[in-house]
């Protein structure tokens, strides 16, 4: 340990500004580059999360934000006494919570169908068919739902095969989730699998032939080989799935809700844009835009920390 | 249990299929088979709906696995009418502009994140991932948009969107898996930062770059919330908005004069079909060509934040 006496000295005595200043010298180009995304960042980005004050303050465009005054938690008062606070905040968890448990494992059992699958041309032909909805735009799906779901469409029709009679299935409260959460599986099913039949790719198969010559079955292959395999891969989408519990697909909701359904449909960020852009009540809707967001990292930071307790496997 | 299934293992991996194995098999395939039939109806049903006679359409919805008579009119139609028209210009011109240059901030970005030894690599990417998680939201986005002048123009749909942070980690691990004895000999070439992103690892991140212009396209092309509330003007909207309109809020946003009025009638229904197919078809045609490497992609995106 007697080298380290001999490190040059001198060097270290460069004060922090000149190294600030060579630092710029030696990496100018680079500095170059990230320039513009730097500029991005905070003209769309950062200038309007500042832009989240308007929550804390009585905004009116004509004073600007600045110039607004303040009112602390009002907005957050008012919108906690609403009427619909809690139908909202209902309706938000339970949409998010039905698209968690039944949209989540979809792409997984269908990466585990196509792991089983030997015949390649079969199997490239089922993934490049089922990756197709993902590419398809919202307006059309949604387009496409409003078409089969009308009194003359097609589920009604099917439905009344079964004794059941035709209406309108987007005008009536009851069939909304069922809806929402089948349409979702549909457009992402095919795509969301890829990561799981890459990670699948990754299982040794010398595991599998092992399991073969000591008997295992095809069943107990998956459940003690295949499955094990990708739980690193389940648990870390799986929080990044929880980190977005009140992100549910707003753009969606807006192109199939009604008045009708509001009942069931309306959740935090559509009420946050009927408030803010129909209503111009800016400030009210940018409350309920944070909160919406608030409730979102603590449950991102929770399932992290819970992740990195009990799997070892966190994001951060 | 010990039937007589006879595992016979030849060349260590061929194994004999027992009869549960088959049925299993069997089942499988109709499975799959049966979710590509769900996946493809409804394309398929659009394509004929959009040569079939308004009349039919009108009296039968949803149901329908031929062309009812064979018409071109709504194509005719949608080709004529001029809110479509400029629903395609407008979403060209959005595209035109905003595709350079989301590849371009990408690339830097991407650049950027996969070099090392800059001081302020930390902080500036902090303050790039930090965008992930946490943001303005709708409201101040807006207030922003009409704040920065950029309110009723198409600017409005390209400049928020130029980057996207997950894109930008995708990048980064591509150019990371460049060799950096490559860049390390242009150093001493006396090339600098930007000759050697244009000429040694642009050429070599094709594929990438390839990935992340059909993200960006498909992103652009679809995309129609952002234009529903940055934009006033009917002759600004991109065919998206349009096709909410007519398909979706059923408003007469096509019949703007009498003349109008009794042509969109006779196709109000086909037309709807006719353009939905010709705004998803150009792009069902391209991700097939990209498929192989997509997984590179939500791999490299997904896993490391």
């Amino acid at each position: 340990m007697t080298v380290n006496t001999a490190k040059p000295a001198p060097l270290k005595e460069k004060s922090f500004a000149q190294r600030l200043l060579s630092d710029f010298q030696k990496h100018k180009y680079k500095y170059l580059l990230i320039l513009p995304i730097i500029i991005y960042l905070i003209l769309f980005c950062y200038k309007p999360m500042y832009g989240l004050v308007i929550a804390f303050k009585n905004y009116r465009p004509t004073r600007g934000i600045w110039d607004s005054k303040w009112v602390g938690f009002m907005w957050f008062e008012t919108f906690f006494k609403d009427p619909y606070f809690w139908r909202l905040l209902r309706n938000t968890f339970t949409i998010s919570g039905l698209t968690i448990l039944f949209g989540f494992p979809a792409p997984i059992l269908l990466a585990l169908l196509l792991n089983e699958v030997h015949n390649n041309k079969f199997k490239r032909t089922v993934q490049t068919i089922t990756y197709m909805p993902y590419f398809i735009s919202l307006v059309v799906t949604c387009s496409l739902i409003k078409i089969y779901t009308m009194e003359n469409g097609l589920f009604p029709a099917i439905m009344s095969i079964f004794g059941m009679q035709r209406q309108n299935l987007l005008a009536n409260p009851s069939y909304f989730y069922t809806i929402y959460i089948l349409s979702d599986i549909w457009q992402g099913i095919g795509w969301n699998s890829i990561i799981y039949l890459a990670a699948l790719s990754g299982i040794d198969q010398e595991q599998y032939e092992a399991a073969k010559i000591d008997g295992a079955n095809r069943f107990q292959q998956v459940l003690h080989i295949t499955l094990p395999g990708l739980l690193p891969t389940i648990t870390i989408l799986f929080i990044l799935r929880m980190g977005n519990i009140l992100n549910v697909g707003y753009e969606k909701i807006l192109l199939l809700y009604n008045p009708s359904t509001y009942e069931v449909a309306d959740v935090l960020s559509t009420y946050t844009y009927r408030m803010g852009l129909e209503n111009q009540q800016y400030s009210l809707s940018t409350a309920v835009g944070l909160f919406n967001t608030m409730v979102n990292v603590v449950f991102l930071l929770i399932t992290n920390y819970i992740s990195n307790k009990t799997t070892e496997s966190g994001l951060f | 249990m010990s039937k007589k299934e006879k595992v016979i293992i030849h060349n260590g991996m061929e194994i004999k299929k027992s009869t549960g194995d088959r049925i299993f098999d069997a089942i499988n395939a109709l499975v799959l088979i049966a979710l590509c039939f769900v996946t493809l109806y409804p394309m398929w049903y659009v394509l004929c709906a959009s040569f079939t006679e308004n009349s039919y359409l009108v009296a039968n919805q949803g149901i329908l696995f031929w062309p009812h008579g064979f018409t071109t009119g709504s194509y005719k139609m949608a080709f004529e009418h001029p809110l479509i028209l400029s629903g395609y210009k407008n979403i060209l011109i959005v595209l035109g502009v905003s595709l350079p240059l989301n590849i371009f901030m990408t690339l830097f970005c991407g650049y950027f994140l996969a070099s090392k030894g800059m001081m302020w690599k930390k902080p500036i990417m902090f303050m790039i991932m930090f965008t992930m998680f946490f943001g303005g939201g709708m409201i101040p986005a807006y207030l922003n948009i009409r704040d920065l002048g950029l309110y009723n123009t198409l600017w409005a749909l390209i400049l928020p969107g130029a980057i996207s942070v997950y894109n930008c980690i995708i990048c980064r691990t591509a150019i990371q898996g460049v060799p950096e004895s490559l860049v390390e000999s242009a150093y001493i070439d006396g090339a600098n930062d930007v000759i050697i992103v244009f000429r040694i690892i642009l050429p070599l991140i094709m594929p990438t770059i390839a990935v992340l212009l059909l993200y960006y396209g498909v992103g652009h092309w679809n995309s129609w919330f952002n234009a529903s509330i940055y934009l006033q003007d009917n002759e600004l909207l991109p065919i998206q908005n349009i096709m909410r309109s007519i398909l979706i809020a059923n408003s007469n946003i096509l019949n703007a004069s009498a003349a109008e009025n009794d042509q969109v009638n006779e196709f109000a229904e086909s037309i709807k079909y006719a353009t939905i197919i010709l705004t998803t078809v150009p792009v069902l045609c391209i991700y097939p060509f990209l498929q192989k490497y997509f997984v590179k992609g939500v791999m490299v995106g997904a896993v490391k934040g």
